[in-house]
């Protein structure tokens, strides 16, 4: 009973973990950054629904809507606001245009939350689900809400899948995460790779955002726990590896789940990060990482 | 250019410290207190500066060492408070510090950039996690009331905090500006290069994260003894963290002076805009990102005129 539960619950909760870290991925594996304010971002897409159905009384699917723009809004944001005018810079030495990098989306990721927090208040907010009601599943009385999370999770990286694999965009992507000068050789501008991604960025964020609205709730708190647990997940699984991101994902997703459920839920997050110290010792590259 | 600089930077600090030794004849017991929490953040930001400025380590983490000070200081002397005086309790905490700077510093020496951030990183998380699951011997969220006060005058609170910066500010620039100061440099501009020319990078950066370690627990453990409780917001949370690296950016890196002109700047600054409730951190962090954006060397960056590139 309670082995099934672990694995339900285990299992949404995953998959949201997934989408959340693999476009904070994507966007290290292709430009380099680390973006500090993705755990913003996320709480801004679910404040932007929550405020759409409050608000202006529109319906759930148009609320999420509004909530994946305003993800995509802020994500090309912070990349003009910030990221691209430090990567321009000249007066920045190269050497440590990434700590500028890391300080500048971290303040933009303080402005945006303190931002909410102004207009929305610091109140715990959950998105009104698009399904609801509970289904028994495996003996195991579940809400389907938590079905829903898990299918649209991976049908968000199924379709980045197609999108990085199968399309010509995509694959410029690609190719500009593995030798970004050959890519310009061939005559594709950079500066358009790098707006495709954080476009991408922006609607996985968004989308992991809204979901997690649903699911679990969001507040100007969760700001910094999203972004530390994205964090992790990402250097856990390798740096700029998507599927070492989604194994990462899982791993920590039932650690938590298990400790959750077995342990006290006071301890959730502590074997996730022992884990991480582990594997930063042993494996500092992370469990796929390519250097 | 470089001597010119450095006698500049002498002077900025000369009138700094001139500006504070003359503020308790006439500032009231409120002001004085908000100054003395700037000192000791002071201090948390040029030992933050000796270590990213100089050694060129990323360390997300500064709240792992103070809140290893601050809390060894405190328990010590919750637990043992009349038999041992305070100032074993603020020894001990650096002391603790600086073996957490030792730990830290292993992966340093192996990883780079954003891998060693992050064990900074989740090095804070598991000191947070350790205060809030041990509560019955830290207080957990609550807080820990420590029984004894280094002093309950504001002035000499004032007196204490404001020596205590001038010191360590004094140790840190000189040795910043020493032939070991030098090699770090160099050892986080181009380890290999370093390494190549017969410096022991490693033994440098080791040195490095203690002598920052130190400077890090001792200022915690004395601010410690100055509130009179020790909590996860004031010394641990990521929060603090990033506005000690925000005002060691601020102030302008790689000068330890920058770092202390930062952190006051921030502390004052917040106070100044408490009026306007929600807002003030708003204003603050945009303030900030305004200087890293268009000023990327920091205040004293600025007062060396634009574009005059890296020091």
């Amino acid at each position: 009973m309670i082995f099934w539960q672990i694995l339900v619950d285990g299992f949404a909760i995953s998959a949201l973990y997934a989408l959340g870290a693999t476009g904070f991925t994507l966007i290290f594996g292709v430009s380099g950054v680390l973006n500090l304010s993705h755990g913003a971002i996320m709480v801004a897409a679910a404040v932007g629904a929550w405020a759409a159905a409050g608000e202006l009384h529109v319906g759930p699917y148009a609320a999420a809507l509004i909530g994946i723009a305003v993800g995509m809004l802020l994500a090309f944001a912070t990349y003009f606001i910030t990221v691209r005018p430090i990567q321009r810079s000249g007066r920045i030495a190269e050497s440590e245009k990434e700590i500028f990098i890391l300080t500048a989306t971290l303040l933009w990721g303080i402005i945006v939350q303190e931002t909410i927090a102004y207009l929305f208040t610091n109140n715990a907010k959950t998105v009104l689900p698009i399904v609801d009601g509970t289904v028994m599943f495996l003996g195991v009385r579940t809400p389907t809400n938590e079905f829903f999370t898990a299918a649209v999770c991976w049908l968000a990286i199924g379709a980045l899948w197609l999108l990085v694999n199968k399309t010509q965009r995509g694959k410029a992507v690609l190719a500009a995460s593995m030798n970004p000068r050959g890519v310009t050789l061939l005559g594709i501008e950079l500066s358009g790779i790098y707006l495709t991604v954080w476009a991408v960025y922006g609607l996985l964020a968004g989308i992991a955002g809204i979901l997690l609205g649903m699911f679990l709730g969001v507040s100007s708190y969760s700001v910094g726990p999203l972004t530390a647990s994205a964090f992790s997940i990402v250097v856990l699984g390798g740096l700029g590896s998507v599927s070492g991101s989604l194994i990462a994902a899982y791993v920590v997703g039932y650690l938590e789940t298990l400790t959750a459920y077995l342990i006290s839920p006071a301890y959730r997050t502590i074997p996730a990060l022992l884990l991480l110290v582990v594997v930063m010792y042993v494996r500092p590259q992370g469990l796929f990482g390519r250097r | 250019m470089q001597a010119t600089f450095a006698s500049r930077l002498f002077w900025v600090a000369v009138a700094v410290l001139a500006a504070g030794a003359v503020v308790p004849s006439f500032a009231s017991g409120y002001v004085l207190g908000l100054l003395t929490v700037a000192f000791y953040t002071a201090v948390f930001a040029m030992s933050w500066d000796l270590l990213f400025g100089f050694a060129g380590e990323v360390n997300f983490g500064p709240t792992f060492l103070i809140g290893l000070g601050a809390y060894t200081a405190g328990i010590l002397d919750a637990r043992f408070s009349p038999g041992l005086s305070l100032w074993v309790c603020v020894a001990a905490g650096a002391a603790a510090a600086v073996v957490g700077g030792v730990l830290l510093a292993l992966p340093a020496l192996r990883l780079r950039g954003p891998y060693f951030g992050l064990t900074t990183l989740v090095a804070v998380l598991m000191l947070q996690n350790f205060v809030v699951v041990f509560a019955g011997l830290t207080g957990g969220e609550i807080g820990l009331a420590v029984p004894d006060v280094m002093s309950i005058s504001a002035s000499t609170n004032y007196w204490i905090a404001f020596g205590f910066m001038a010191l360590s500010g004094a140790i840190l620039y000189w040795l910043s500006r020493s032939p070991i100061g030098l090699i770090l440099q160099a050892s986080g501009q181009d380890a290999v290069q370093a390494g190549a020319l017969g410096f022991n990078v490693a033994k440098h950066k080791l040195a490095a994260f203690i002598v920052s370690a130190f400077f890090s627990g001792l200022a915690g453990a004395l601010m410690v003894f100055y509130m009179g409780t020790a909590s996860v917001g004031t010394f641990v949370d990521l929060s603090v963290g990033v506005q000690v690296i925000i005002a060691a950016v601020l102030g302008g890196r790689r000068t330890v002076v920058g770092a202390a002109i930062g952190a006051i700047f921030l502390i004052g600054m917040g106070e100044l805009l408490r009026p306007l409730g929600e807002l003030a951190t708003l204003i603050v962090s945009v303030l900030a990102l305004l200087v890293i954006m268009f000023f990327p060397d920091g205040f004293l960056g600025m007062l060396r005129g634009r574009g005059a590139g890296r020091g």
